[in-house]
């Protein structure tokens, strides 16, 4: 490197001195400009040593006023490489990857520091990161983990808010994915590297990228960002419970929380698997390819018995609620006024969203409490669009009987006016 | 009994001579006579609209967080409420059509001539009236569809240079519709508007008394040249028997359309949501909508929609007075204004038809 820098050394002392000719003159003319002799000559280098006024001027770090200098010392006011780019003057040239969490962590460890930018921005990521299998295998010298820059970007930081940034909410899994899915990349670490495959046909990843729901899951909600490590099997229920409470309510008090902790199997997983969580249906509660029960429980059990009424209460009450619809529009669709029960509806819905919500405690006394309660409904509804038929066809009939009157009307005066001009 | 009580009035009203003058009224009778029939049925349809309009104030209560509840109310809860609802809203657009029948009626049969100038006058303020009637009424049962009508219409409104926008407040009862236009929309609806219905139908009506029933003009020549061919019946009970034949025809079509067709309640106004997509006025306004539409933003140095209101409301006054365009001698404008009546019918069905199916 040094020897390469004295071969230039000739080029880049006039290429200097033609710089500092065109700042001096863009100073008289007006245009006085903080001098950045970093990004002056970064602009020309080539890969991962070129950095544009255009690429920096998108990073969050310099919209907040600070320079190349802030973290790669040296002296940016000076075109001449040697003045720069000298060790006195604390430049410290690339930064070394084991150095990186340590170097961000100079400022966004300090809250007194960070208060200044941003009052609510966390400042404990370092020690987060230190008890992160990222961190400790950092510590241990691993240096292929992922450090500060290889998830946030660098040079072209951006904030996660920012559509844009490679942690925004909805680009964190394909940014995880740039290692995780690399199977030769993991090959060492010996574990799946299809994690973001499975992801993709989720139900989170619908709910992120399809409906776009930035509150819906992805790698850091459940494994956490800076202190990223796999959840331990016993505590899969915690990490699934910060959005599923009342599932996790059920599911703690079930007898199946004791029975999987017994045998070491991490809870929620067992039936819903992890990156590859499907819509969950009541089929699951089945006998057939979907159905889960069955994988553990043995044909014609207590459990079997249970899950098979708890299947039949949850088809019974789907059905009438579909029924119930099915009346309400064939009512609406005859013009009836049928607004209450359709508002009502919900209710019925609602019952049996949480019907399914208590299918977590594995009792039929709870489930069935529910179902019952939107089996009224949904039957108070069913029949009100059945009486608004009813309604509908009695006024027809009256309306019938009116025209008929009518039409007897009209030939009486007819046959009265015959009568009076013969 | 019944003879009794003529008798008893009669001897302190003089029935017979307060009868006379519809006893000695006469209807012409040719093959055109059956148009004579529509306004009639224009205020059958009204008198329609007064009796439900009436039973309706019982339940009905004005304010944004009432007017749709006691709606919903009377179509739900009260006996026959929806056959009342439905027949005042039915009634109310086939009350306008028939206004809109009778109108073009008039002005083909050329029954505006001099002397009745002052009925074509009435009828058409008349029109006017019974579309405000339509405007504001459709508001009261305060849902989505009706609420953002009544904002676009203001603002329609708002267009007119200088006195658009007092016009608009007015209107509103303030810069936005809220439940303050919605009470001021009930006032106009049910007290100033039938009021001046009211007064309007009874001169209208005395003018058609006064004035007698018109001829076409050719069929005038004819019965002037040869008085054996006047064919007449007798308004009472001749003619006056056949128009209950058609009001009967009227009550028949109504109740169908009421009990097959019941109008729909919508959904409550949510001021804070945008406005339906694509939405539209109702079917009387359409081809007015349909035109201001079609107007550019900027004619020459004009705005638009200023260009297209002026446009509008100079046409209505120019509508109004149209009986004062044709001259003494009836040749030299009968071809023009009849010219105009057709276009005007044929713009009034072809951009109405053209703003429903228009996106």
């Amino acid at each position: 490197m040094a020897t390469l820098r004295n071969k230039l050394r000739p080029f880049l002392r006039a290429r200097s001195a033609w710089l500092a000719g065109c700042v001096a003159l863009a100073s008289c003319l007006g245009y006085g400009q903080a001098v950045n002799s970093c990004l002056d000559c970064h602009s020309a280098q080539p890969g991962a040593l070129e950095v544009t006024p255009e690429k920096f001027s998108q990073d969050i770090h310099a919209q907040k006023g600070l320079t190349c200098v802030s973290c790669h010392g040296g002296d940016a006011s000076s075109y001449d490489p040697d003045q720069a780019m000298n060790r006195k003057t604390g430049w410290k040239g690339k930064i070394d990857r084991k150095q990186v969490p340590q170097l961000c962590a100079s400022c966004h460890s300090n809250p007194a520091y960070m208060r200044s930018y941003n009052p609510s921005l966390r400042t404990d990521q370092l020690d987060q990161y230190h008890t992160s299998m990222h961190g400790k295998r950092l510590a241990a010298g691993d240096t292929k983990v992922a450090v500060c820059t290889d998830c946030h970007s660098v040079h072209d930081l951006r904030p996660p808010s920012d559509p844009r940034s490679t942690v925004n909410p909805v680009n964190v899994a394909k940014t995880c994915s740039r290692c995780h899915s690399d199977a030769a990349y993991m090959k060492q670490y010996g574990i799946p590297t299809d994690q973001f495959a499975k992801y993709s046909t989720s139900v989170h990843h619908d709910a992120m990228v399809v409906r776009g729901d930035l509150s819906a899951p992805t790698c850091t909600t459940c494994h956490g960002n800076h202190g990223a490590a796999p959840p331990g099997v016993d505590k899969v229920q915690n990490v699934c419970a910060t959005c599923h409470a009342f599932q996790a309510q059920m599911y703690e008090k079930s007898s199946h929380n004791k029975a999987f902790q017994e045998r070491s199997l991490p809870g929620c997983v067992v039936c819903h698997s992890n990156h590859g969580i499907q819509l969950p249906s009541d089929a699951m509660l089945g006998t057939g390819p979907a159905g889960v029960c069955m994988k553990c429980h043995a044909p014609g059990d207590h459990c079997d018995r249970a899950r098979a009424d708890i299947l039949a209460n949850l088809t019974q009450l789907d059905r009438a609620v579909k029924d119930a619809d099915r009346a309400l529009r064939l009512a609406e669709s005859s013009g009836m006024e049928v607004s209450e029960a359709r508002l009502s509806q919900d209710q019925a819905l609602d019952s049996l969203t949480k019907a399914r919500v208590t299918i977590h405690s594995f009792q039929t006394a709870l489930v069935d409490q529910d179902v019952q309660a939107g089996m009224k409904i949904a039957s108070a509804n069913l029949k009100a669009g059945q009486d608004a038929m009813v309604e509908r066809n009695h006024r027809r009939i009256g309306l019938g009987v009116c025209l008929i009157a009518i039409a007897i009307m009209l030939i009486g005066l007819w046959l009265y006016i015959r009568k009076i001009e013969s | 009994m019944f003879a009794a009580l003529i008798r008893w009035l009669d001897e302190r009203l003089n029935l017979d001579g307060l009868l006379a003058p519809f006893k000695h009224k006469t209807v012409p009778t040719h093959r055109l006579s059956y148009w004579y029939f529509f306004g009639g049925i224009t205020l059958f349809l009204f008198i329609v609209q007064v009796l439900t309009g009436i039973l309706l104030l019982l339940y009905y209560r004005p304010g944004a967080n009432e007017a749709f509840e006691s709606v919903q109310y009377i179509v739900t809860r009260v006996q026959f409420g929806w056959l009342i609802r439905s027949v005042h809203a039915w009634s109310a657009n086939l009350m306008i059509f028939t206004a809109f029948v009778h109108m073009f009626s008039v002005l083909f049969l050329k029954a505006y001539r001099k002397p009745r100038e002052l009925t074509w006058v009435t009828g058409v303020i008349l029109l006017f009236l019974v579309m405000g009637f339509g405007f504001s009424g459709y508001l009261l049962p305060w849902n989505t569809l009706a609420f953002f009508a009544t904002k676009v219409g203001t603002e329609i409104a708002g267009q007119v240079p200088i006195i658009g926008k007092p016009i608009m407040i007015f209107l509103r009862g303030g810069e936005e519709v809220t439940g303050a236009t919605l009470s001021r929309f009930f006032g106009f609806h049910v007290a100033v508007l039938p009021g001046l219905v009211t007064v309007l139908i009874a001169v209208h009506l005395f003018l058609v008394q006064r004035q007698g029933i018109s001829v076409p003009p050719k069929l005038e020549v004819q019965w002037t040249e040869n008085p054996s061919q006047r064919r007449e019946m007798k308004f009472f009970p001749n003619f006056m028997l056949r128009e209950m034949m058609a009001w009967y025809v009227a009550m028949g079509v109504l109740g169908a359309l009421a009990a097959i067709f019941p109008w729909n309640l919508g959904v409550k106004a949510d001021p804070f949501v945008s406005a339906p997509a694509g939405i539209k006025p109702e079917w009387y306004f359409l081809f007015m909508f349909q035109t201001l539409k079609l107007i550019p933003s900027k004619v020459w140095f004009v705005d638009g929609e200023v260009l297209g209101v002026l446009g509008c409301s100079l046409a209505g006054m120019l509508w109004l007075l149209l009986p004062f365009f044709e001259s003494d001698q009836p040749a030299r404008t009968k071809a023009w204004i009849t010219g105009l009546a057709i276009f005007a019918l044929v713009y009034v069905i072809g951009m109405s038809v053209y703003g429903y199916v228009a996106q």
